[in-house]
Parts: C-alpha cells; sequence; structure tokens
C-alpha cells in the first residue's frame, strides 16, 4: 500500500514535487486553486540563472542555479532557450564590483568569459555604446508554462491526480495531525468532476504546501504561523526582440535592471519591493516607468519600443533571519523545507518556500526526501535524470518543422513549443488554420489544450501562448472561444470570451500609449463596435423589443441585380 | 510652387470623403490629401447612428489598480446601465452629455449626413426609409443596432420573424456557425435559427486570405474542376431546412458581390444574407470604393499615399494656416487653400498620437482635452467608460477645434470624423453617424467661410 500525499499549489514547485513524489511510487494528488502556474510560476521573468546574479550577494543560492541550470538543460530542454547571459558594465559603473561579480561566479562554479565593450556591441548591436565590457555567463530563458506542463504530464502518467480550479479553503486538523485538505471548486469552467462552489475532503498521509508566496495562508489554516517576506516585481513586455542575449547590469543593487529575450518580445524588470498580501497589491505606474528607464539605459531603443503589456509578479521570499535583514532585495533567495511538526508541532504537513524557478527542480527533490523521511519510505530521486515529456528527444524537433502542412513560420513555433509531442498534437485529418497570427498557434494546438484545460481560456493561452502577442488578443479571443464550441456549450464558450478579453486587459493597461493604445482602440471597435459585446443581451446586457426595429424594406425579397 | 485649392482636406476616410463632398456641394474647389486611405478595411461597413446611451463614470473615482482578480462575471454586472438599444439614434440625442459632438452640432447634422450618404451609396445601402435603426446578427452571435446597411446584410435583419440558417467554413476561425446560432437564441432573437460548419475553402491552401476567397466567388472559378459558387451551393444546400434566409461570412464576392449573392440565393431557394466581420472587412472595402468613385464624381482631386507633415502659417497670422506641408516620397510639398478641414481619423487613423506623458493631434498640434496622468486614460473594465475612447479635439457649433482657452485654434480650420473628441463611439455604435454629422458641418462651414 502506498501512501497519499496531497500537494498544494500548481506552480513549478508544485508540480515539480507532485512529478516527483509519484515517480517514487507516491498516491499524489495536486490541487491548484486556478490554472497551472497561475500563481508566482506563470508571472516570472522566465530567467534561467546561471546563478550569476546572486554570485556576490548570495552564494549558495548562485551554487544551486549553476547546478540545476545544468540539470535543466538535460531533462528540459524543449523549455529553454540558451540565450547566454551577459552583465555589462557601463561607463562609471563600479571596477571593484565587477571583480567582486567575476570572484563570485569562479567561487561557485560558474563558467565566465570577460569580452570587451565592443565585443559585447558586435553580439547585442542594440547595446548602448556606453558599455564597457561585459562578463558572458550561461543565462537563459525558460518558459515556465511549458515546464510546468511537462512536470504536471508526466506526474499524471506515473499516475498522480491533477486537479485545477480546486482552491484549498482549509486543512483538515485531527489530534494536531493534518489528515487531508478540503477543497473548493472554482471558476465557470472547471475541468472534471464537481461544479462551481462544490467542496469537498481530499485525505492523505501527508500534506505538502507548495504554494510560495500564499504559504502563510494555507499555514494559518493549521493555526501555524508562518511568516513569508514576499516583494513584487513588474515586468514590462516589448513587441518584438530588440535583444537575443539575457542582459543584465553589473551592479551591486539588481532592481530591474535584466532584460530577457522571450519568443517574439522582450521582458524588463523586475523591481523588488515587499508587499502584504499576494492577492492584493498596488500595479503601480511609477514600475512601469522605472522598468523602461532602466532597460533603456543598457539598451537606448527599448525606450522607443513599442510596449505590449505588464505584469506583476510576486517572489516567495522566506527570511529566516528578519532581524538582520535590511531591505526586501537583501532576503536569501534559499529555499526552506518548512517541517511543521519539529517546528510547530502539527504533524503531517509541511511547506516549502523560498528558491528560483531555476531551482524548482531541486526543491521539489528536498521536498520529496522530507516526506520519504516522515513516512520512512525508502525511494530515490530521479527528476534530474529522466526527461520531462517533449524533451525525451529534441533532435526530432527539426525533423518535423516541415511535417504538418504548416507554412513554415508556424510549424517551427508550433513545434518549438510542442517539443517531441509535436506530431501527436498537429496530426489531424481536419482543415488547420492558424487561430492566432502573432504567435503562430494552430486549431489543432488549441484544440490539444482544449483536451487538456477544458474551457479555461486563461489555462489554453498559458500552454499556447495564443492571445499573448502584439494584438493582445484583439483579433484572436473570438476565435479562441469559437474552437471551445461545440466541446462546451455556448454559453461556457462565450464566457470564455469574456474572462480572457479582461485577462488580457489587465496587463494592456499599464501600457497604454502609442501604437499599443492604437491596438486598444482597434481591439475596443472590434469588440464593442463590430461584434457588440459590451452589450450582448445574451449575458446581461440590455434586453431587447425586437419589433420595434427596422424588419428591412417591404420590396427586399425580390432583389435587383445592377452591380453593387 | 505651391498647390492650390480653396479647400483642403486632410484624410481620406469616410469623414474626410464626406466633408469634401459637402463641400464641393456648396461650390467649393475641394482637394483632398491622405497618407492611407480608410480604416474601413478594419470596420464592419455597417453606418452606425447611435444605438445606446451607455452611463458615464467619474474616471478619478477609479480604484489603485492592484493585483486583486476580479471575475469576469462581477466586471460584467458592475457595467454602468446602457440606455437602449434606442429605436432610433434620435432618441438618445437628449441624454448625451454637451461636449458631445452630437449635442454640439444638432440632430439635423446627422439628418442631412445620412442624407448626404443615401445619395453617395445609392441602391448599395439600405434604411434611409425610416428613422429606425435595424438590428444586425454580428459575428459574435448578438446583433447591434444600426442605422444603414448594405443591401448584402439586408436579409438577415434580427426584426424580420423567417427563419435563418448560418454558415461558417471549417477553415475559417473567425466565428463557428454553430454558436453564432446558439447565441442568437440566447439572445431571443424572433425567429428559428440553426448554424452549419461547411467544407468549402478547404481546396484553398491553409489561410487563404478572405479577398482570395471572394475573387474565387467573383468569377466563379473552378475548385478541384467544379465553379466556386456551384462547390458552394453544395455544401451548404443539406443544412438549409426550413431556413427561408442563409447568412454567410462577408466574403461572397467583391466586384460581382449582387450576382454572386443571387446566383446563391437562386441555388437554394432562399435569400442569402452576408453577416458584417472584422478586418479585413469586404463590406468596409466595397464601401470604400464606392467613397472613391462618389468623390471623384463630385469633381474632388484627390492624392493618395502622402502623409501630411507640417503646417505654415503666415508671419501676421499665426492663427490661419495658410498651407500644409505634404511629404511625396521625401519631397516636402506645400498645399496651400484658403480653408482646412482635419479629418485624419483617431488612435486607430492615427489622427491622434501619443507617448507615455501626452496625448497629441500630431499635425496641427490641436488642443486635446485629458488627464494629465495616463493612468486616468482608462478603466478597468475592458467595455468600461474609457476616457481614452473619447479623446479628441473639442469642437465649437462650426466644428472649429478649441484651444484650451475655449476660442478657435486657427480662423480656418474645420474638424471632421474620429479626431473629434467627446464621443464614446465603440460602446454608442455612433461613429459613422459621428462622422457624417460632423463631416457634413465641418465641409459647409469650410466652403461658407471661403472668400
Amino acid at each position: 500500500m502506498s501512501y497519499s500525499v496531497v500537494v498544494i499549489g500548481g506552480g513549478a514547485t508544485g508540480t515539480g514535487t507532485a512529478r516527483d513524489l509519484a515517480m517514487r511510487g507516491f498516491d499524489v494528488t495536486l490541487v491548484e486553486r486556478g490554472n497551472l502556474t497561475e500563481g508566482t510560476t506563470g508571472r516570472t521573468h522566465g530567467h534561467l540563472h546561471s546563478g550569476g546574479r546572486y554570485a556576490v550577494s548570495d552564494q549558495e543560492s548562485a551554487i544551486d542555479c549553476m547546478q540545476e541550470n545544468r540539470i535543466l538543460h538535460r531533462i528540459a530542454g524543449h523549455c529553454i532557450e540558451d540565450t547566454g547571459g551577459l552583465f555589462v558594465q557601463l561607463e562609471g559603473d563600479s571596477d571593484e564590483y565587477f571583480h567582486k561579480k567575476l570572484e563570485g561566479c569562479a567561487d561557485c562554479g560558474i563558467p565566465t568569459e570577460v569580452i570587451s565593450g565592443e565585443q559585447a556591441r558586435r553580439q547585442e548591436p542594440h547595446l548602448t555604446k556606453r558599455v564597457k565590457r561585459a562578463i558572458r555567463v550561461p543565462d537563459g530563458a525558460i518558459d515556465p508554462f511549458r515546464l510546468c506542463v511537462a512536470n504536471a504530464a508526466d506526474a499524471v502518467d506515473h499516475g498522480a491526480r491533477v486537479e485545477t480550479h480546486a482552491e484549498v479553503v482549509d486543512l483538515v486538523v485531527e489530534d494536531g495531525r493534518v489528515t487531508g485538505v478540503e477543497i473548493e471548486r472554482k471558476g465557470p469552467n472547471y475541468l472534471g468532476n464537481g461544479r462551481e462552489g462544490q467542496t469537498a475532503v481530499i485525505e492523505a498521509d501527508y500534506v505538502v504546501s507548495a504554494t510560495g508566496a500564499w504559504a502563510s495562508q494555507i499555514a494559518e489554516m493549521a493555526d501555524v504561523d508562518l511568516e513569508m517576506a514576499i516583494s513584487k516585481g513588474a515586468m514590462v513586455v516589448t513587441n518584438v526582440r530588440q535583444i537575443d542575449t539575457v542582459i543584465n547590469r553589473c551592479l551591486p543593487k539588481g532592481d530591474g535592471d535584466t532584460i530577457i529575450p522571450h519568443e517574439t518580445t522582450v521582458l524588463l524588470g523586475a523591481n523588488d519591493d515587499p508587499v502584504d498580501d499576494p492577492d492584493d497589491y498596488p500595479e503601480e505606474q511609477w514600475e512601469v516607468d522605472m522598468m523602461i528607464d532602466l532597460a533603456s539605459e543598457m539598451v537606448p531603443i527599448t525606450a522607443e519600443a513599442r510596449m505590449i503589456r505588464a505584469y506583476w509578479g510576486v517572489r516567495p521570499l522566506y527570511d529566516p533571519d528578519p532581524d538582520s535583514t535590511k531591505e526586501s532585495g537583501d532576503v536569501t533567495r534559499n529555499y526552506f523545507v518548512l517541517d511543521h511538526a519539529e517546528r510547530d508541532g502539527i504533524e503531517g504537513f509541511s511547506s516549502i518556500v523560498g528558491g528560483k524557478l531555476t531551482t524548482y527542480r531541486e526543491m521539489a527533490e528536498s521536498a520529496s526526501d522530507h516526506v520519504c523521511d516522515v513516512l520512512g519510505v525508502d525511494a530515490d530521486c530521479r527528476t534530474h535524470e529522466e526527461p520531462l515529456p517533449g524533451s525525451s528527444d529534441i533532435s526530432v524537433l527539426e525533423d518535423q518543422m516541415e511535417n504538418f502542412g504548416l507554412r513554415s513560420p508556424i510549424a517551427r513555433r508550433s513545434t518549438q513549443r510542442l517539443g517531441d509531442r509535436a506530431a501527436d498534437v498537429l496530426s489531424t485529418k481536419e482543415p488547420n488554420p492558424t487561430v492566432c497570427e502573432c504567435e503562430a498557434v494552430t486549431r489543432a494546438e488549441i484544440q490539444d489544450a482544449i483536451d487538456g484545460v477544458g474551457a479555461d481560456p486563461n489555462g489554453i493561452r498559458l500552454r499556447t501562448r495564443a492571445s499573448m502577442g502584439n494584438c493582445q488578443g484583439g483579433l484572436c479571443s473570438h476565435r479562441i472561444s469559437a474552437e471551445i464550441y461545440p466541446k462546451h456549450d455556448a454559453v461556457t464558450a462565450r464566457d470564455s470570451l469574456d474572462q480572457l478579453y479582461q485577462e488580457r486587459w489587465k496587463g494592456q493597461r499599464h501600457t497604454l500609449w502609442g501604437r499599443q493604445l492604437s491596438q486598444a482602440m482597434l481591439n475596443h471597435l472590434l469588440h464593442a463596435t463590430t461584434m457588440n459585446h459590451d452589450a450582448d443581451p445574451a449575458v446581461g446586457g440590455p434586453s431587447v423589443d425586437y419589433e420595434a426595429f427596422d424588419g428591412g424594406r417591404t420590396d427586399s425579397h425580390t432583389e435587383e441585380i445592377h452591380g453593387d | 510652387m505651391a498647390i492650390e485649392s480653396e479647400v483642403l482636406v486632410v484624410g481620406g476616410g469616410l469623414a474626410g470623403i464626406t466633408s469634401a463632398i459637402a463641400a464641393a456641394r456648396e461650390g467649393a474647389d475641394v482637394r483632398l490629401v491622405c497618407h492611407k486611405r480608410t480604416s474601413l478595411r478594419q470596420a464592419s461597413g455597417l453606418i452606425d447612428g447611435l444605438g445606446y446611451v451607455p452611463s458615464r463614470t467619474d474616471p478619478y473615482a477609479a480604484d489603485e489598480i492592484t493585483q486583486q482578480r476580479k471575475d469576469f462575471r462581477t466586471v460584467r454586472t458592475e457595467r454602468g446601465e446602457y440606455m437602449g438599444p434606442l429605436v432610433s439614434p434620435f432618441d438618445g440625442f437628449d441624454d448625451l452629455p454637451g461636449s458631445h459632438p452630437y449635442s454640439i452640432v444638432g440632430p439635423e447634422a446627422l439628418r442631412e449626413g445620412f442624407a448626404l450618404f443615401d445619395e453617395i451609396t445609392g441602391d448599395m445601402y439600405r434604411g434611409s426609409h425610416t428613422d429606425r435603426n435595424a438590428l444586425v446578427p454580428t459575428f459574435g452571435g448578438t446583433i447591434k443596432p444600426t442605422a444603414r446597411y448594405p443591401r448584402a446584410v439586408e436579409a438577415g435583419l434580427a426584426s424580420d420573424s423567417r427563419p435563418m440558417a448560418i454558415i461558417g467554413f471549417r477553415s475559417l476561425t473567425d466565428f463557428d456557425a454553430r454558436m453564432v446560432a446558439d447565441s442568437l437564441e440566447l439572445a431571443d432573437v424572433p425567429f428559428e435559427v440553426t448554424g452549419a460548419e461547411v467544407e468549402f475553402a478547404e481546396a484553398f491552401r491553409a489561410d487563404t486570405k478572405i479577398t482570395r476567397l471572394a475573387k474565387a466567388l467573383d468569377h466563379d472559378e473552378l475548385i478541384d474542376g467544379t465553379p466556386a459558387r456551384t462547390a458552394l451551393a453544395a455544401a451548404v444546400d443539406p443544412h438549409v431546412g426550413d431556413a427561408e434566409r442563409v447568412g454567410f461570412p462577408a466574403l461572397l464576392g467583391d466586384d460581382n458581390t449582387a450576382e454572386v449573392r443571387a446566383d446563391l440565393g437562386e441555388r437554394l431557394g432562399v435569400d442569402v444574407f452576408e453577416i458584417p466581420m472584422g478586418p479585413p472587412s469586404l463590406l468596409g472595402l466595397r464601401l470604400e470604393d464606392r467613397l472613391y468613385d462618389a468623390l471623384d464624381a463630385a469633381g474632388v482631386r484627390f492624392v493618395t499615399g502622402n502623409p501630411v507633415v507640417d503646417y505654415e502659417t503666415r508671419a501676421n497670422e499665426p492663427h490661419r494656416i495658410d498651407a500644409v506641408t505634404v511629404s511625396h516620397k521625401g519631397r516636402e510639398v506645400p498645399y496651400s487653400a484658403e480653408q482646412f478641414v482635419l479629418a485624419t481619423g483617431g488612435f486607430v487613423g492615427k489622427g491622434l498620437d501619443s507617448d507615455r506623458q501626452k496625448v497629441r493631434e500630431p499635425v496641427f498640434g490641436c488642443h486635446i482635452p485629458q488627464p494629465a496622468d495616463r493612468y486616468d486614460w482608462f478603466v478597468d473594465d475592458a467595455f468600461g467608460d474609457h476616457p481614452y475612447a473619447r479623446f479628441g479635439v473639442r469642437p465649437n457649433e462650426s466644428m472649429q477645434p478649441l484651444g484650451p482657452d475655449g476660442r478657435s485654434e486657427f480662423e480656418n480650420l474645420y474638424a471632421a470624423g474620429s479626431v473629434v473628441g467627446g464621443a464614446d463611439i465603440a460602446r454608442e455604435k455612433s461613429a459613422s453617424g459621428v462622422s457624417l454629422a460632423t463631416a457634413l458641418v465641418a465641409g459647409r462651414s469650410a466652403a461658407d467661410s471661403v472668400r
């Protein structure tokens, strides 16, 4: 008989832990209140760290980053873009810190190469002329959505259950032991058993909270006091790739000075400011302006770039020694497995907090090791060896590019996203038109996502990138809705449109100037004027007295033909 | 040597063309210059007057933006009240704020604007027989009120009780016809409606443009050996059932669209209509062609493809425009005139431009009233009362743009169309009507002022 474990949280750490435990033979249920990646994971910078960023101030984290960076290249190749990274020193930036950075990298086993300003500009022509020199490090870009979905899919393949839109509303505590979780089904388009608002108890021999920034809220349900040191960061998205390398400023204070290429975009970010509530903190104009201003010091054309949206994430930091830490940026990026039996006298429950996206796998391994220890199970971790689904044979990618009757740029984007699953997803006898032109997503890929997440448009978006390009869903949100039908009824599909359109609007509000403001007006005219979705009587808009309106000219039913 | 005219219209959209024709009809010698033609490619081709009066909210009362999630259903229920759909555009005039262009020019300007449009478009458009709005099915599966509609759309009106079938094509992604039918039922339309997705465009390569399909139907091209219209009728026929009218996405031909429609109707034994679509909108493109023909017929000389980049005044007359500078492939040519009409469009047509600090009118630098903080340009509901959607020049009753002091910026400048602020055109369904009414007044005022 295997032990049952509930993992709370559908981010990288949660899906990674679910996968690890499932591979070790546990009976795992993962519960997530929204979509996979809906918390911090889906709102990161997507920076695959070399550790260079922490090589001076936080060497333990730096060493972990470099080790995990190497492992992720082996197991998650289809989620990674090997862009390489540069720490750039601009005129006036400290020489002393530049040397400290080099030494720190050496201490942590991070390979470096110093290049001249001229070489740096040859590699990245849009870098400022003020660049003196740069340190090359093995940074990269990682797609957190693909990563999480692959972890969750593999967990399921190893027998786990993954319940999204299932919010933990209480922990079941009996005699000082957590024996399960009570969940409530969320959202109108929940896929699976149950209906919105329904509750259920899932019993478990052990519960792992991998809820990151939300860890205090979960802990409190067992009367455990867990204080997190969470902080927010803004990221601004440009519409084209001005650079192809991760660019960091080589300065001690890392606040909004990293530029990361991702797919067709570049992400500017991120500041580091403490917040109290991970669900309710201000998104402020100065943050957006600061990201653009800091990025343009390194890459001046970003000041002129078209920004398509901004988003915020909240770091799941934990400070073991808050009295000695001065500012949010100084809190360690290290991770901690908190055993609430030892720490708080509550058995059967631990929280994994802190850490980085780059170190998610190691965090999952530690959390799983801990579960094994507590339950007395002898099983080794294999997640550092076994590739994730999609990444088992990356070499097939190139061969598949032209195979699916798709024009080649679309085929390339699709196969990059799908990895070695491309053949399964894209082989279809049906017409396979492009649904999202900005991100080159075809019907087959959308349908595959709908099979995975149901009518949840944000789940579809995260899996496929549909609606994440220039038009921000203006030209495709209604198409995605049409794809949801008839697998789901018209009401559900219509609701999905509103849900997606409103979600896309949320991020665009921060970048409403220049061409993106023109785009917003065009979207508004298409959806409000042409489709009249704002006043739709089918979803609560004003009702209509059809008889009172013009029914057409009475003679109209016999048409004449003379060239209109 | 400057190119001269009495009235020079800057902008080639619905408002520019209408104002040029209105001025020419007053006897003025008119010239029109524009960078791009219309933005009708993006528009449905329907001529809306006023469909709703949505309630206005105070943007300054908006909450701080937070990360807090809001369920889209809550957003929907918190949206302000809409008055409408208005049975007639003129029913809503009294409820519009004083800053609305309709309040400034009055209902007669809209009536005359419609009358001019009716003359220009002749039998191509319908709706002039009544003041009442018509309800047109949209490709989003709902209905919208409009004042004038292409003849191609007429058989689809929602106040007609005949049973309807809607046809979609599997290889087109903009809508699923079955979902549109279900959605129309949810909107309680007074007729039976069914939807069917058929295979037709599959014979073309993936992602074939709508304009390409229209051409194939125009010329009844052979598709795998079968004429296009025969193939389409055969694909649709099994799905007609009891329907007396059948709707298609608007791609039924371009130059010969009436013939395509009639041909299909005859083969299927029903009335055939088109559902207005988003970009590229064939109904919009067909209207654009008609408008340029009318411009030509009215004797207006026009040049397209050249942006206006600047303007000139005489030293002693800073409030009188002497000429605008037009860039002809990098060479700057002055176009001088006695009177000027600014009809460059809104944010979509690039008649309004903005950066992180400010919204500007780029040709003459006309005053655009706006909140100083760009976070006051919008509200949190995507379909809310956005200040940005109402940005534009503030005109007087002759459509002269006013400066911050409330006096006209230039004594010989008039504005028309989406560059004029104050209307919430998207939510009101008033875009074309505002263009026609303001263009009529601007064109006439300009012609009347010719010395």
